[in-house]
């Protein structure tokens, strides 16, 4: 193994070593990965010059296939090949049933909430199935860029709710990968277009993929994106155009819709053919091949396209109306309609969203890369690889996170569209005289009763010493990072009793099964599994060194005392040399929070100075503007 | 983490007071959130990044307390102690009840009026002026700040309440109006 370096102490120019990072669109029908090299951000094409993967993998006893070889054998091998896995990721059994005509596939429902698919090679659940999209993507990026990736950005719809954004970071973890930040593909959209263009002001993104449907209202200012408002369907998209289109067109060749899976898939795919040729002509010819070697031959007019699909369109309006709505702002504010997604080529699309905003859609950047490519911008950012950057994005919870009260009904904590990342807190009493647990539980949606919101988690306080009704001050408390994850915590205020809970989802994975998959996927013995933790604890020794050299060359003669720096410098060297000899990953474990520990005070500073340089900046301009006002 | 004895004006180096520019509110918000978001510590050490993590919820905290008028009045209200920011008191004020009752009626009726969309314009365009008056009223009470004036803002600050709740319901019904068509 290479030496570690060590910067020269004063010395003022970081030899900042540059990280590999990549931007991930994990879509519903495709995916796609994106760096930025020398600048640029751009899509990554595969061996064959392709930029797009399509989200479809192929299960059977000789093994897993992903992308445009599954694709092809959807058709044959319906059961076997596993697309639109986003739409059931993060989802019960019980909630894929509403979707469950559309998904020809058998679930084994024995094995607890999370769907298990079967398959000719086992029972895949849909995240193992996003993971194996998520590798090859990841292979590509490091084939491309010549190195392990040191994180990613992974782009989600604004509207996933806590259960599918945990699934999504759990399928990533599968796949080997560190996730930087999930990020909101509105969001990387509007990342994409607004470095494109530098232009302050109000922004919505339109964007509607093959399943699922956000809009967002965001406002950019001198590199800050700023989300006011978002919302959308996370099961609408152009799917949902192709099965009303396959619906009418099985409708008119006389065919039973109780029909055998491989027409049903065959009319799907001659239904996007057709929506496809009708974005360049007036009307599409159709031929379906049906079971008994007949086949049926009509054509599709835009009128009657229109016909089918406008009462899907009008929803993705509605939610559109309350969206603008909840940013307050007018209509006339707004400057930019920016066009995101696949869906967004069907042209009735763009005209009810151009009718709706009364202006003509922007749809400059090819709407399928899109989202990658803002993802890879902030992958890169991220990364620390532009110190001096000034872009910061602002995000939003999408939807309201609270706990069900007496009588089934939900008492709001934090509401929809509120700024991450955000702490708040409620008290409740106890109902009961001597009442000595509680169940808390976690719900997200919109509705007054807990029946018509989704159920995020249940946990009980224990021990409540008892007390008369109504006398015990319980404190709930929910907190939402960064990425969109909640965390809820449960205290007494008088005896100090608490609980808390990651929520894991009721539709996730539990950390056991997740270790248990990666231990099968890697399927070694015990001495890998002891290699493989040491390889990510020497990786996050790397990054801890990394972070305070660049810190220590930055300002240390300003924030540190030179026995405070030799302090820090030793034990830079000491987890140095570590990170290097040891053979032994909880050794290293500790050695970095013990460093960590150590340099608490020094980060304190760093950050405390940062922030009074923010805001002595801003004192001289109030100070002018002062001046100025004196003057008139 | 930074001072968290600060409060929120002192966060932002603002003075403390009703009135104040909101551009500059939003500057320094933004100014803030590029130094301590999570975002500028995504590839830090934990230590870093759960302090940012505080940084930046409190940042974010502060900012929406001071941003809204109600909610600022409110936070002004504790900080000036004497409990008149979370003491639960009864509006004293007939004539103003008895028109919140007098709006309340006529936004009831509004669904089954002749032009639903121009008479709730029209209603909401009322409650909005009521707001922008309560404001103003908060104005001059903080800039007094005598016992008696603080215990009107406190007065003030409950009207704004009734008259948000009633605008927010106003709203509801304008959703509602617009998904009918």
């Amino acid at each position: 193994m290479a030496l570690l370096q060590i910067a020269e102490p004063g010395q003022t120019d970081a030899p900042h070593q540059h990280r590999l990072a990549a931007g991930i669109d994990l879509g519903t029908t495709n995916s796609l990965v994106a760096t930025v090299r020398s600048g640029k951000a751009g899509t990554l094409p595969d061996e064959q010059g392709r930029h797009i993967l399509p989200s479809v993998v192929r299960y059977s006893s000789a093994g897993v296939e992903v992308g445009e070889a599954a694709r092809l054998a959807a058709a044959d091998d319906p059961l076997n090949t596993i697309s639109s896995a986003k739409r059931m990721i993060g989802r019960g059994l019980d909630e894929l049933a509403s979707l469950g005509g559309r998904l020809p596939y058998e679930f084994s429902s024995a094995q607890g909430a999370v769907p298990r698919i079967r398959t000719a090679g086992g029972d895949v659940t849909p995240i193992e199935v996003s993971a194996e999209i998520l590798k090859v993507l990841a292979r590509r990026a490091t084939a491309t860029l010549g190195g392990e990736l040191a994180g990613v950005v992974i782009t989600v719809p604004a509207y996933f709710d806590d259960a599918q954004r945990q699934a999504t970071k759990d399928a990533a973890r599968l796949a080997g990968l560190h996730v930087y930040r999930l990020l909101n593909e509105p969001t990387a959209a509007a990342v994409a277009y607004g470095l494109d263009r530098g232009a302050d002001g109000v922004h919505a993104i339109y964007d509607l993929g093959g399943g699922t449907f956000d809009v967002s209202i965001l406002r950019l200012n001198k590199g800050v994106f700023e989300v006011m408002a978002t919302g959308g369907d996370s099961a609408l998209g152009g799917d949902d155009f192709d099965a009303a289109i396959a619906a009418w067109l099985l409708d008119q060749a006389g065919v039973a819709e109780e029909t055998d899976r491989g027409v049903l898939r065959h009319a799907l795919d001659q239904a996007r053919a057709a929506k496809e040729v009708l974005s360049e002509q007036a009307e599409a010819d159709v031929e379906l091949r049906l079971s008994a070697g007949e086949s049926w031959c009509g054509t599709l007019s835009r009128a009657q396209f229109a016909q089918l699909v406008d009462p899907l369109i009008r929803r993705t309006i509605n939610t559109c109306r309350r969206v603008v709505r909840d940013a307050g702002v007018d209509l006339d504010e707004i400057e930019d309609v920016v066009m995101v997604g696949g869906s967004t080529r069907t042209l009735r699309v763009r005209e009810k969203v151009g009718e709706f905003f009364a202006r003509e859609p922007l749809v400059d950047i090819d709407p399928d890369r899109v989202v990658a490519i803002g993802a890879a911008i902030q992958a890169d950012v991220l990364a620390g690889n532009k110190p001096d950057e000034e872009m910061l994005l602002l995000d939003v919870n999408p939807l309201s996170l609270g706990v069900e009260t007496m009588g089934g009904l939900t008492e709001k904590i934090i509401p929809r569209n509120t700024t991450l990342p955000v702490a708040r807190a409620q008290e409740f009493t106890t109902f009961r005289d001597g009442q000595s647990a509680m169940a808390i539980h976690v719900v997200q949606g919109e509705r007054e009763l807990v029946a018509d919101c989704r159920s995020l988690a249940r946990f009980e306080l224990r021990d409540i010493p008892p007390m008369v009704a109504g006398a015990a001050r319980i404190r709930v408390t929910f907190s939402v990072d960064a990425d969109g994850l909640l965390h809820v915590e449960a205290r007494e205020q008088t005896s100090g009793v608490s609980a808390s809970v990651e929520v894991k989802p009721s539709y996730g994975l539990t950390d056991d099964e997740v270790a248990a998959m990666l231990q099968a996927s890697i399927d070694h013995a015990q001495e890998d599994m002891d290699q493989r933790r040491l390889v990510e604890e020497q990786v996050e020794a790397r990054r801890v060194i990394e972070a305070l050299q660049a810190a220590l060359s930055s300002d240390a003669d300003e924030l540190l005392s030179a026995q405070e720096r030799e302090t820090v410098e030793q034990g830079l060297g000491e987890l140095a040399r570590l990170a290097d000899e040891s053979k032994d990953a909880r050794q290293l474990e500790a050695a970095i929070v013990k460093l960590e520990k150590d340099c608490e005070f020094y980060v304190e500073r760093r950050m405390n100075s940062g922030i009074r340089k923010a805001m002595a900046g801003h004192r001289v301009d109030e100070f002018s503007q002062e001046d100025g006002q004196e003057a008139d | 983490m930074f001072d968290f004895s600060k409060n929120y004006f002192e966060l932002f180096g603002m003075p403390v007071g009703f009135v104040l520019d909101a551009a500059e509110l939003s500057a320094r918000y933004r100014e803030l959130q590029k130094v301590v978001h999570p975002d500028r510590y995504a590839a830090s050490d934990g230590h870093s990044q759960r302090l940012s993590l505080q940084g930046a919820t409190l940042v974010n905290e502060a900012y929406r307390t001071l941003k809204d008028p109600l909610t600022r009045a409110q936070y002004l209200l504790t900080l000036k102690g004497a409990g008149f920011g979370d003491r639960k008191r009864t509006l004293d004020d007939p004539a103003f009840l008895m028109q919140q009752m007098e709006l309340r009626e006529a936004l009831a009726d509004v669904r089954g009026s002749g032009d639903p969309q121009s008479e709730l314009d029209a209603l909401m365009q009322q409650i909005s002026g009521m707001i922008k008056s309560q404001i103003a009223q908060l104005a001059v009470q903080f800039e007094d700040s005598s016992p008696e004036q603080l215990d009107a803002a406190a007065q003030t600050v409950q009207k704004m309440q009734f008259l948000n709740k009633l605008h927010a319901e106003a709203e509801a019904v304008e959703a509602d109006l617009a998904e009918a068509y």
